[in-house]
């Protein structure tokens, strides 16, 4: 770390080189901005990169200590490991549907009819930052009734709240990108109703915004710990942290295959993202 | 109010105006609702999903296990009573703040540095493949990057462990311990230093290079550009960032349990603690107090957000 600083303070102390040789100082000085640069992003990316290599080197080895995938196999056969997969899979389908048939409508009247509104909503993506997961739960279990208690479906209810503010900004600047109120007036003067201009103009038009929050949705149910394993369900994460097996690879490998996925997930929506622009620019 | 003072006022055109504004009243009232009705169920599942709960806790922090109002959870959280569990919260409590404080700082200031190392930079392939990165490490975290770091760093089978030992500087020989409080510094900075990169990198492009070129001109050695001009503008947006840093830093659970599995003693553990029943009976309304006053502190922490981040907009225009 401390090395790190030094490539800057290094940076900020060209004057005194400027007082040996003005014509010399410019290409001296743009050398070591370039090396206090380089150093600096050499251990970022070091403390970036080891731990993870590391720890996929750990997971992926066989009982002689050797590279092999062959842990990948073992990671179905793992026990109850099934049962959680499809209970975060139960889960994140549950909250991505109640989530975009809550804000999708709700969104594009806003932004047709209620502009005002728009600021109400941006409180309401800053509040999970105020009341985190580890709140929030403390305050449901206070007021949930016992029979929405004992079901899976109340994670989920919860999981719609912590996925708003995603949700919020992936609509909000895909909404800003259209031109919304022409696409409305002209499907409506050729006749179409609400139900049919949402679905056939403009969640088309609006295909990668729905795409990014729901990915971001998903990756959010597949990587929540505190409220499912406070509330005792075993999720995935849940089960990474409590797994029955006798082999901590295993747990491992689930935990690095699991960040490896949230990796190319989100890839995937930047370059999506990307694309979309530079068509319509 | 306006409606008022014309009312009383003696001239005709005026009475007329406040009687036709009256019978619009209900009008414009049911054109208000007629309007405001289909955002009707997203304000319903707010209220419930999260006023709701926000009001129960609020309230519930007030009250005693027999729900008579009283300051006793507060109390014995901030220990000013002489209750037997009282240094623990309080102890928890400070420990959180100093967790927060650390990983708000270190790495606001180095993901500073690295921002600007990556503003600076000219391969345009470079800055766009670094803005993916921090997006995606900034999501990283909990057990997942508990389980990472166990495995990397752990001390037993930890394999960057090993390679440091065999170079000769076994971590865990010289002060290190992952389970403690700075080891679980040392992970939060895996998700802190990207966030504070994703934070900063839209300040960098309000630092104008004509600013530069100008303080340059004025004969400023890069030592007062940075004095006078750099950082007045940047540090609204670097401690606001800050601020955010340490709202993240103070609410993480899933990271700081899976990787002690629970044995340190911060405020969020503390929480999750009472919520599974460990501890004491009488003391259930205890989480109440600890989850206001985690309340109080973030609301702190995203109000100096908020009013820092508006001056840092001045100047991104």
């Amino acid at each position: 770390m401390a090395s790190l600083e030094l490539g800057y303070v290094l940076e900020g102390d060209d004057e005194v080189m400027e007082t040996f040789s003005r014509s010399n100082s410019s290409k001296l000085w743009f050398r070591r901005v370039r090396w206090g640069r380089g150093t600096a992003l050499f251990l970022a990316a070091a403390y970036f990169i080891i731990p993870f290599y590391a720890a996929m080197q750990f997971s992926l080895q066989n009982k002689y200590g050797h590279f092999s995938l062959q842990p990948l196999t073992q990671i179905a056969q793992a026990p109850l490991f099934l049962s959680a997969l499809w209970l975060s899979t139960q889960l994140a389908i549950a909250t991505m549907a109640i989530v975009l048939i809550l804000m999708v409508p709700t969104m594009i009247y806003v932004h047709l009819r209620m502009p005002r509104f728009r600021r109400v909503m941006e409180v309401i993506t800053i509040l999970p930052i105020v009341i985190p997961p580890i709140v929030l739960i403390v305050g449901v279990d206070g007021v949930t009734p016992l029979w929405l208690k004992s079901s899976q479906y109340l994670l989920a209810l919860i999981y719609v709240v912590l996925a708003m503010p995603y949700v919020y900004r992936s609509l909000d600047a895909g909404l800003g990108a259209l031109d919304l109120k022409t696409l409305v007036e002209a499907a409506r003067s050729l006749g179409s109703g609400w139900v049919s201009i949402i679905w056939r103009v403009l969640v088309p038009n609006l295909r990668s915004a729905l795409l990014s929050a729901s990915v971001l949705t998903l990756a959010l149910v597949f990587g929540e710990f505190t409220i499912a394993s406070l509330d005792g369900w075993t999720t995935i994460p849940v089960w990474i942290y409590l797994a029955p097996t006798n082999n901590a690879r295993i747990n491992t490998l689930v935990a690095m295959m699991a960040l490896l996925a949230t990796c190319v997930v989100l890839m995937l929506i930047v370059s999506f993202d990307r694309k979309s622009h530079s068509r319509r620019n | 109010m306006s409606e008022f003072i014309t009312d009383t006022s003696p001239a005709p055109s005026g009475v007329s105006d406040a009687l036709s504004a009256k019978k619009s009243m209900p009008g414009a009232l049911f054109r208000t609702l007629r309007t405001g009705a289909p955002v009707l169920p997203f304000l319903v599942y707010v209220t419930l999903g999260l006023l709701l709960p926000t009001v129960a806790i609020i309230n519930l922090a007030f009250r005693s296990n027999a729900g008579k109002l009283t300051f006793n959870n507060l109390k014995v959280i901030l220990c000013v009573s002489n209750s037997t569990t009282c240094s623990q919260y309080r102890v928890g409590f400070e420990n959180s703040l100093k967790l927060a404080l650390v990983t708000s700082i270190v790495p606001g200031i180095l993901g500073t540095l690295i921002a600007y190392a990556i503003a600076t930079s000219k391969h345009e392939l470079f800055k766009r493949l670094t803005a993916a990165c921090s997006g995606v490490l900034a999501q990283f975290g909990g057990v997942n990057l508990a389980f990472m770091f166990i495995a990397s760093f752990g001390a037993l089978s930890g394999v960057a462990t090993h390679w440091l030992a065999d170079v000769g500087f076994n971590p865990w020989d010289h002060g290190f311990d992952l389970y403690k409080f700075w080891g679980v510094a040392f992970v939060y900075m895996y998700f802190q230093i990207p966030l504070m990169v994703l934070i900063i990198t839209p300040a960098f492009a309000g630092l104008k290079e004509s600013w530069r070129e100008a303080a340059e001109n004025l004969g400023a050695s890069s030592w007062r550009y940075w004095r006078h001009v750099g950082l007045p503008v940047l540090s609204p947006a670097v401690l606001g960032g800050m601020f955010l840093l340490f709202g993240s830093g103070f609410s993480a659970y899933a990271t700081a349990e899976a990787l002690t599995t629970g044995t340190i003693a911060i405020t969020p553990i503390q929480i999750g603690a009472i919520l599974q029943g460990n501890v004491l009976s009488g003391e259930a309304n205890l989480a109440y107090a600890l989850g206001f006053a985690m309340i109080v502190i973030l609301l702190i922490s995203v109000i100096g957000y908020a009013l820092l981040r508006r001056r840092t907009s001045r100047w991104l225009r």
